[in-house]
């Protein structure tokens, strides 16, 4: 006797929806509006006081972005999910709603350029400050914590060196700390791991990248894991004590599995904001019904890339857990079984000047600031996404002046590897010039 | 909020007001393995609306000390001494699936006590599957995962929360495996299993009772609830359409309005 839910394939399809609830419409529908009819003051009341489920208005929440919250839940085997105006807004509330002025979080130093500066530069003008530490420092995480830290944070596959976070055991330390360790688990996907099912607490996403793959629209996500104890300590007061702003109500008691959400959305959203548009909600979930197809491919293309970069004469060294040799192989088999995403590092002999004249000269791959896209992109992180960084911190952070970072894409292989030669053709030239 | 029954730590969610046990009080009553987490979309409502409300965890459930009754009529025993330990006399009582045998056996028990009955997915008797027994007496979490396949219906397995952004299933899964799924589901199946007094007892019921059955049932079938509201004199039945064994969640806003009217016709704030 086996149960009968839905699989992976199938949620990523029909998750969170009901044509039968929506005028049999079998796409999802555009709930292009701010706001909705109350039945009457009895009914308005109650939805403001958190009694019964419903929708106000739609910085609170939407129907059509309600779908894509319910799918990626159900996909990330989560409780709860909010999504929000972008990544880096899912990021932010997520802290927001965990810490206090005067708190302290423990951050994995190889992240996206724009999450280091949230916590380095941004968080602590509201009193939170961050140790970094490096992401293979599992022993590091340990040690960083202190009396007012709050949580781990970190993404699995640190962007852009591809170093990986060793999830299970950091997970450990988190919980010897009663505090939760939160995923950024962008690069993954839910196709290529749950992050629930090692140990993470809370998961965010950039849905802008492989979620959706069509890079039109941005958006974020919050997962809750429903795993963490907000009751085990007195770390949390604002989860488990009265809370002024609906008659004290206690998050952690009346919501358990989905406290930090319903919070996160009660205060988050209301007091900040950060609201997806329906449109892009819209747009989102049609990536999402090709997810696994698309993660496939886009991991196989990137296996091909590996190999072909490895063995090029202009390419100092590669960046990627599947490639031979690569120090975190072994735990990405363990974590990452279905492929390790397509997001490739690599060294171009020649240094920085030679990477511009890569980035210049390839065609097809497109140079912009972003991944995941069913396009291969490429950028110079240190000149671009990790530009406000100082030459320390980008060291900490494990970008050299020769990285490229390459977001391999589902074009035909042959047609990327052909672009990529007339790039590598044009970063030699600076380099002979050089040797005269 | 947390108080002693029977020299115990018992906790029970007071829907967000502090407790009153001058108001007319409700009791709400969890189904196999969950806790008062499942009825937060009643029980503000009525909390919020001039009734003291307890949706209580049972020994050894949610937040809950003590160790899981083992029977039915515990159980039911163990609701009737609640009342009295927040120092109240009565009671309108809502239960849900297991939670319907446990308020019929304390109505039987207690008569005195309890002005009205509630059943939601409710039945006479609620033999279980063995082999789901077994895998919920052996902890195994496959155990959780069948449970709210079978608890759920349409909108639980496709979605659509009256909560926007929670997701069914995994929601009940995590209030499940909040304990020892042995402990608590393990020990609720057998204590269902074993039950066999419902129809006895239902007949014997003499106050203002309702039923509310969800059409796709698939846990306690909307024959088996008919069966159980057949039983007991002039029961009310609600059904409401499309919905499995978790109304108060997957149509939670119906649920509410049924409850709703019922409350007011038979257990009326006083003036």
């Amino acid at each position: 006797m086996d149960p009968k839910t839905y699989k992976f394939d199938t949620l990523s399809l029909h998750a969170g929806y009901q044509p039968s609830k929506n005028a049999g419409s079998r796409q999802v529908p555009i709930y292009q509006t701010t706001s909705y009819m109350f039945d009457d003051v009895d009914h308005a009341a109650a939805l403001f006081n958190l009694e019964r489920g419903g929708h106000i208005y739609s910085r609170m929440s939407n129907p059509t972005v309600q779908v894509l919250e319910e799918r990626v839940c159900a996909l990330e085997g989560g409780t709860a999910a909010l999504a929000t105006a972008s990544g880096m807004s899912a990021i932010f509330l997520t802290i927001m709603t965990l810490c206090n002025a005067g708190d302290h979080m423990v951050v994995s130093s190889q992240l996206y350029g724009g999450t280091v500066n949230l916590f380095r530069l941004t968080l602590p003008k509201f009193g939170i400050k961050t140790t970094f530490v490096k992401p293979r420092d599992t022993e590091g995480f340990k040690k960083a914590i202190q009396p007012n830290t709050k949580g781990i944070f970190g993404e699995l596959v640190g962007n852009p060196g591809n170093e990986l976070m060793n999830m299970p055991e950091v997970s450990n330390i988190a919980k010897e700390a009663g505090i939760p360790l939160i995923i950024d688990s962008t690069y993954q996907t839910p196709y290529l791991c749950k992050p629930f099912e090692h140990g993470a607490d809370l998961v965010v996403h950039s849905l802008t990248k492989w979620m959706s793959g069509n890079g039109s629209s941005m958006a974020g996500i919050l997962v809750e894991g429903g795993t963490f104890d907000w009751m085990q300590n007195d770390k949390f007061p604002s989860m488990t004590e009265p809370y002024e702003g609906y008659h004290g109500l206690s998050f952690a008691e009346e919501f358990g599995p989905t406290a930090f959400t319903m919070m996160a959305r009660a205060e988050g959203m209301r007091d900040m904001g950060p609201c997806l548009a329906p449109q892009n909600a819209w747009n989102i979930l049609h990536g999402l019904e090709t997810l696994s197809l698309r993660m496939e491919k886009h991991c196989s293309n990137a296996l091909k890339m590996v190999e072909y970069l490895s063995n090029h004469e202009s390419v100092a060294w590669v960046s990627h857990a599947s490639a031979p040799g690569h120090p975190d192989k072994e735990l990405a088999e363990k974590i990452l079984p279905k492929g390790t995403g397509s997001m490739i590092a690599f060294g171009i002999k020649g240094g920085k000047e030679a990477g511009a004249a890569f980035i210049n000269n390839v065609k097809l791959a497109s140079h912009l600031a972003n991944v995941g896209d069913a396009r291969t992109l490429v950028i110079h992180p240190a000149s671009a996404t990790h530009s406000q960084m100082d030459e320390a911190t980008l060291k900490f952070a494990g970008l050299s002046h020769d990285m490229i970072r390459l977001s391999v894409g589902l074009e035909d292989f042959e047609d990327i590897v052909n672009d990529f030669e007339d790039g590598f053709r044009a970063a030699k030239k600076p380099r002979l010039v050089a040797n005269k | 909020m947390k108080f002693k029954v029977r020299g115990i730590d018992t906790f029970a969610s007071t829907g967000g007001r502090p407790f009153d046990k001058n108001k007319p009080l409700i009791i709400f009553v969890h189904g196999s393995g969950l806790s008062h987490m499942v009825w937060v979309l009643q029980t503000r409502y009525f909390a919020f609306r001039g009734y003291s409300v307890l949706a209580v965890d049972l020994p050894g459930h949610g937040l809950s000390s003590g160790e899981s009754l083992k029977t039915i009529e515990e159980m039911g025993n163990w609701i009737g001494d609640v009342i009295g330990a927040v120092g109240c006399k009565e009671a309108s009582l809502v239960g849900h699936s297991q939670g319907c045998l446990v308020t019929m056996e304390c109505v039987a028990q207690h008569p005195e006590k309890i002005k009205t009955l509630t059943l939601m997915g409710g039945a006479s008797a609620i033999p279980m599957n063995p082999e789901l027994l077994k895998l919920a007496e052996e902890s195994n979490p496959k155990a959780v995962d069948l449970m709210m396949d079978f608890a759920h219906g349409p909108a639980g397995h496709f979605g659509g929360h009256p909560v926007p952004g929670l997701y069914h299933l995994n929601v009940g899964s995590m209030i499940v495996q909040n304990k020892e799924i042995k402990d608590t589901l393990g020990v609720d199946f057998r204590a269902c299993d074993n039950y066999k007094n419902g129809p006895e007892v239902a007949k014997k019921l003499d106050l203002p009772t309702l039923s509310i059955l969800g059409a796709q049932d698939r846990m306690c079938r909307l024959k088996d609830g008919k069966i159980l509201a057949d039983y007991i004199k002039g029961s009310d039945v609600k059904i409401i359409e499309d919905c499995g064994h978790m109304m108060l969640l997957e149509e939670a806003d119906q649920t509410l309005e049924i409850l709703k009217k019922f409350i007011a016709e038979h257990y009326p704030l006083p003036n």
